[in-house]
């Protein structure tokens, strides 16, 4: 079988993705499973490369990698005394146990994958695709877009008074 | 050109992963960390659907933003409460949060 560049490229980018994510689910130390889930997300960012999804693509990096997982790490270290290595992160003696059913729909999506054409053949992508997202976001998309930025602001204010801590003297 | 098909069965493959993540762990932070998978799995599906169908309208990457203003959302709150629960009960394992139960 004869790959292209790119194929092969593709199958670079995802195999360090799906590798990086088994690492993240099966490893003992939380603070390596978080590197790891840091370069999956990089992996995720290479592979909206290859769709030619640049904005996707900057936006994954600055926010999985630049927010998310840096918020993730906050977390960890503010609960360090659980992210010691000689705390069992996982199940114990079950951790397999999830096994069959994730490999179930991964067998059933695997299924339609292989019997289904959805016959859609590739077309010349528009790039760069930054301003057609910002066309779309305030023409057609509009209402949703004004309902992400309250659904932001909901969570930014929820996430602050759920983490304050409860002071009893200053309460009224 | 790489077919459609190969991205589809890379996200399906990180969701399953996915799966097995928020399941199979005991760490309340572990399990966030398995949705941001599954998250990133369906992401992966829009953006290739849309640079499949119809790449000049973008609906697929439009949606993969609203999904990663959900994800961003998600974490602030859900990381929020476990700090809040191990400021309370000292740990965050799950099988053990269960005084709410009777």
């Amino acid at each position: 079988m004869h790959l292209t560049l790119q194929q092969f490229s593709f199958i670079a980018v995802a195999g360090l993705t799906i590798i990086s994510a088994a690492l993240v689910v099966t490893l003992r130390n939380i603070f390596h499973c978080l590197l790891f889930l840091a370069l999956a997300f990089l992996g995720v960012a290479g592979i909206y490369l290859l769709l030619s999804a640049d904005f996707m693509a900057a936006a994954q990096v600055l926010i999985y990698i630049g927010a998310i997982v840096v918020l993730m790490m906050f977390a960890l270290m503010m609960t360090h005394r659980v992210m010691s290595t000689n705390v069992i992160q996982t199940l114990g003696q079950w951790w397999l146990a999830p096994f069959p059913i994730a490999a179930g729909i991964f067998f059933a999506l695997f299924r339609v994958l292989i019997r289904y054409d959805f016959k859609l053949k590739g077309v010349p992508a528009a790039e760069p695709t930054t301003g057609i997202i910002g066309t779309q976001l305030l023409t057609r998309y509009v209402l949703p877009f004004e309902l992400a930025s309250i659904v932001l602001l909901v969570a930014m204010v929820g996430a602050i008074i759920l983490a304050k801590e409860d002071k009893p003297d200053d309460s009224p | 050109m790489i077919p459609l098909n190969w991205y589809l069965f890379v996200s399906g493959m990180l969701f399953c992963i996915g799966i097995f993540g928020v399941l199979s762990r005991r760490n309340a932070i572990a399990i966030l960390m398995g949705i941001e998978l599954m998250l990133n799995a369906a992401n992966i599906n829009l953006v290739a659907f849309g640079r499949f169908m119809d790449p000049s309208v973008l609906a697929g990457h439009v949606f993969a933003v609203f999904v990663l203003t959900v994800a961003a959302a998600e974490a602030a709150v859900g990381l929020a409460i476990i700090i809040a629960v191990y400021r309370n009960i000292e740990h965050i394992n799950v099988d053990k949060i269960n005084i709410m139960k009777w």
